[in-house]
């Protein structure tokens, strides 16, 4: 049955064919059986490759299929082929799994928009990329698949391009995320050129037996790679594309900018582990990053007032702990969160768009209010998004496997306090962000009135992903034996932590934000309009507000100095080098072109001088 | 005996009273004559330089220029008759339609 | 002979002069022949009889017969001179007389400056000359050869008076 691998990518491949080409031809029913049905078989394939492969798992505890090469120059042969391990498998499952389930609620979502069959050829399109992705032998298919997802990423922010604030955001996460495409490709070109290989299996073993500990092609090589990784993962510090991709469709945001491509960077780094194993330095990075990034995003999200623009912060808070995790050499416990992440964030994104499409794409939170009533199944869904995400403890996943990342960072040889601090101070922030958006979404006075209630296509998913985000994280202990096939052990440091101890503080932390929130928001909301009111309060609301100052930052780093260059260009001061030699080149013409009066006299005239003067200086010379 | 640097002096003067006939005539006739007068001018500073260096190079020379005179008054003369048919005139600035 | 040699540069001066003053195209034809057979003259005395004879037969004669003919040809009669005497203003002289005077300044500058003896002694055989040209400079007269058939090609391309092309068709189609 594993042989049927190569059809996880090439069906939605072939369906997002067929609908580019047919796609306007086609009626809406025929769009979304065609377009949801050719992502639940690959769904259905991945799933019972995954019971075969945890029936009898291959020998090697990994599963290659060749299906031909793909280019062969010298030494250099990369192939077209799949490569399944307990990792790419757990991915390929969770993302293909959680895109049937988005691709059903967008079959209600966007039904009579204009652009139906492009939407769902764009979306199945992604999940072809994004599986390719996961499933790559070698560092350059997946980076195919990894300009895959950015392609489709960059199409489905500006899903809706009559809006030019649309089409801006999507080229600005497009170019935001080319600067670490761009490191990552010379990450790729480091290894080849060293290594001599893109196979990623050759390449770790390569790099393990060639390079030592702490060699500098290794810092080289890793550090590239974490920069494609952070520009993909929106991380520190360039994480400001993703809040403005909110401006595509909203199961957008759930299938690309939550649920799984923004994970992508995640999985490189845990795919290349080896690489940051020997790079300590920048294991460390990866470390700093998800813990600064995880705080950064943690305080604008408490600001923001669009319910998608603080769920993409939460996003990014949320991938700063996988990073974290990442960097402490957890690496089981970072896909462990990106799986419960899946779940909880896409639920999250799905009931939003509930809201947002019952309240006429109203997307500011203070004007919905009391929606407990009107939308129970939004409500009961996002309550339960909110409660994973926060970490309610004991009964969802999101507890299960934040607490794994942190109890990793406790007992971690590079873990430290620091890092522990910041991991429980973003627990608290995510609770009172997550409950703040609840209290002021879901209960209060009713802002605006409900004109459209989800239809079965659109609960449904809801409620699938509400049921995952409670029991997904159950089974930690088989989870982490399995990824212990492909994946290497955690360290544990002597002397840390008790996981008790952890727990404990992760739950105290959840019910401080939770407590929190429901004082400033519930009980005495007036506490927090007077946090807002007062000048000190307005200063760091703005600036939480505008992330840090991260956009202003970069806008008069790089786009005022790059446009001023552009504009200073444009009137082409090389170029007046040139056209100077062409304008004395035209008054040498017009010059000689007077001479020519096509009188006789006048040129007998010049040959005569010509020939005084001649004449007079060979005889003085 | 004979006079060499007065022989040079009378040729370069009449080479000098041709350049004058080319520039100030207008009549393509005259002005054809006057190049005759040059090249006559020419073909006798070369024969001069013979008689100074007593060498036939210089007639030889003067031979050759001969030559080239006659061509060359065959072709002009000619094309003279027929600008002559074509403008009624041989005012050579009235025939000066190549200009740039 | 001193005295041969001055009076017919004197005649070649003037005649040449004169030539370029002249209205009438037929009398400057005249002049220049008188200017080239002085010419002629000055060559006999400085000892080369050949040339002087080629001089006389060939420009004398037979070019200067040529535009005797081309004048005839072109039948100017007294309008044409009346209208060459109107062209002939006292200013047009000015430019070409000023550099025709440095031109002359600057060879009597080089005669007088280079090393050019007043005077030679003996002269040069047509028997020498012969030898010379076909001799060593055998090639340089089948060039002129050649030049001379270029020229009479192009005149009588130049010379074919064309038949118009409306008589042809009706000459063909009668």
């Amino acid at each position: 049955m594993l042989a049927l691998l190569w059809l996880v990518p090439a069906i939605p491949f072939a369906s997002a064919l067929a609908l580019a080409v047919l796609g306007p031809r086609m009626r809406a029913r025929g769009v979304a059986v065609v377009g949801t049905g050719s992502i639940a078989i690959s769904a259905a394939i991945s799933l019972v490759i995954a019971g075969t492969f945890l029936g009898a798992p291959p020998a090697s505890g990994a599963y290659t299929q060749t299906l031909w090469t793909w280019i062969d120059v010298g030494s250099f042969r990369p192939g077209i082929a799949f490569y399944l391990d307990a990792l790419s498998l757990v991915m390929t499952v969770v993302v293909t799994f959680v895109s049937f389930l988005i691709h059903l609620y967008s079959v209600e979502f966007m039904r009579g928009d204009e652009g139906y069959s492009r939407f769902f050829a764009y979306m199945n399109l992604f999940v072809a990329s994004m599986v390719t992705l996961l499933l790559a032998d070698n560092l350059l298919l997946l980076y195919l698949g990894w300009e895959g997802v950015g392609l489709c990423s960059y199409l489905l922010i500006g899903f809706w391009y009559q809006d030019a604030a649309n089409g801006l955001a999507g080229r600005k996460a497009f170019i935001v995320t080319r600067v670490g495409d761009t490191a990552m490709a010379v990450g790729l070109f480091v290894l080849f050129h060293n290594l001599g290989t893109l196979r990623i299996q050759d390449l770790m073993h390569a790099a393990q037996s060639q390079w030592p500990a702490g060699s500098s092609y290794a810092i080289a090589a890793a550090a590239l790679l974490l920069g494609g990784a952070v520009g993909k993962s929106a991380q520190l510090p360039l994480q400001t594309w993703l809040p403005d991709a909110m401006a595509g469709p909203t199961p957008t945001s759930a299938l690309i900018h939550a649920a799984t491509m923004v994970t992508a960077g995640v999985y490189l780094i845990a795919r290349t582990n080896v690489l940051f194993t020997l790079a300590p330095p920048v294991q460390f990075a990866v470390a700093v990053v998800g813990a600064a990034t995880l705080l950064m995003a943690g305080f604008s999200a408490l600001t923001q007032n669009d319910i998608k623009r603080v769920l993409a912060y939460s996003t990014i808070s949320q991938i700063g702990y996988m990073f974290l995790a990442l960097g402490v050499g957890a690496w089981g416990a970072a896909i462990f969160h990106f799986m419960t992440h899946a779940f909880f964030k896409a639920l999250l994104f799905l009931a939003a768009g509930i809201v947002i499409e019952a309240l006429h794409h109203e997307h500011n939170i203070f004007r919905m209010g009391g929606l407990r009533t009107e939308l129970p199944v939004a409500f009961w869904t996002f309550l339960i998004g909110g409660c994973a995400l926060a970490g309610l403890p004991l009964i969802t996943a999101g507890y299960f496997s934040k607490d794994l990342i942190l109890w990793s960072v406790a007992n971690s040889p590079a873990g430290g306090m620091g890092l522990l601090a910041a991991g429980i101070a973003g627990v608290v922030l995510t609770s009172f962000y997550t409950f703040r958006l609840i209290f002021v979404v879901f209960f209060g006075r009713i802002e605006t009135a409900v004109s459209h209630r989800p239809g079965l296509a659109m609960v449904v998913p809801a409620c699938i992903l509400a049921f995952l985000s409670v029991v997904g994280g159950f089974d930690k202990a088989s989870f982490e034996a399995l990824l212990n096939t492909a994946l290497p052990h955690f360290r544990e440091a002597g002397g840390g932590m008790s996981e008790a101890l952890t727990s404990v503080a992760a739950g105290l932390a959840f019910f401080a934000g939770l407590l929190a929130a429901w004082y400033a928001y519930l009980r005495n909301p007036s506490l927090s309009r007077a946090a807002a009111g007062n000048p000190a309060g307005r200063l760091l609301h703005r600036f939480w507000f505008s992330d840090w100052g991260m956009d202003w930052f970069y806008d008069r780093l790089f786009i005022r100095p790059v446009v001023w260059a552009a504009s200073a260009s444009k009137a082409d001061i090389v170029d007046s080098i040139y056209d100077g030699l062409a304008s004395a080149a035209v008054l040498c013409y017009r010059i000689l072109s007077a001479t020519e009066t096509g009188k006789l006299r006048w040129y007998a005239a010049w040959i005569a001088g010509g020939s005084v003067v001649t004449l007079a200086i060979v005889m003085w010379l | 005996m004979f006079p060499i640097r007065e022989g040079f002096m009378i040729s370069g003067a009449l080479f000098t009273l041709g350049v004058i006939g080319v520039l100030a005539r207008r009549n393509l006739l005259f002005v054809l004559m006057s190049i005759e007068v040059m090249l006559n001018a020419a073909g006798m500073a070369f024969v001069v330089a013979g008689a100074r260096w007593r060498q036939p190079d210089g007639q030889v020379m003067f031979l050759f220029i001969l030559a080239m005179a006659a061509a060359e008054v065959s072709v002009g003369l000619a094309l003279v008759l027929e600008l002559y048919h074509q403008f009624k005139t041989l005012d050579t600035d009235a025939i000066s339609r190549m200009r740039g | 002979m001193t005295i041969v040699f001055y009076t017919a540069s004197a005649v070649a001066i003037i005649a040449t002069i004169l030539m370029l003053t002249r209205a009438n195209a037929v009398h400057a034809l005249l002049d220049l022949i008188v200017s080239l057979l002085a010419v002629a003259v000055i060559f006999f005395v400085l000892g080369a009889p050949f040339v002087a004879a080629l001089e006389v037969i060939i420009y004398a004669g037979a070019i200067m017969v040529l535009f005797v003919f081309v004048v005839m040809l072109l039948n100017l009669g007294e309008p044409a001179t009346r209208a060459e005497r109107a062209l002939l203003r006292p200013s047009m002289w000015i430019v070409p007389s000023v550099f025709a005077a440095i031109l002359l300044a600057e060879f009597i500058w080089l005669l007088v400056s280079g090393d050019v003896p007043p005077s030679a002694v003996a002269g040069i055989e047509a028997k020498e000359t012969g030898m010379a040209l076909f001799g060593q400079y055998l090639i340089g007269v089948e060039l002129a050869s050649m030049l001379l058939l270029g020229g009479l090609v192009a005149a009588y391309h130049l010379g074919w008076r064309k038949v118009p092309q409306t008589e042809a068709t009706h000459v063909s189609h009668p």
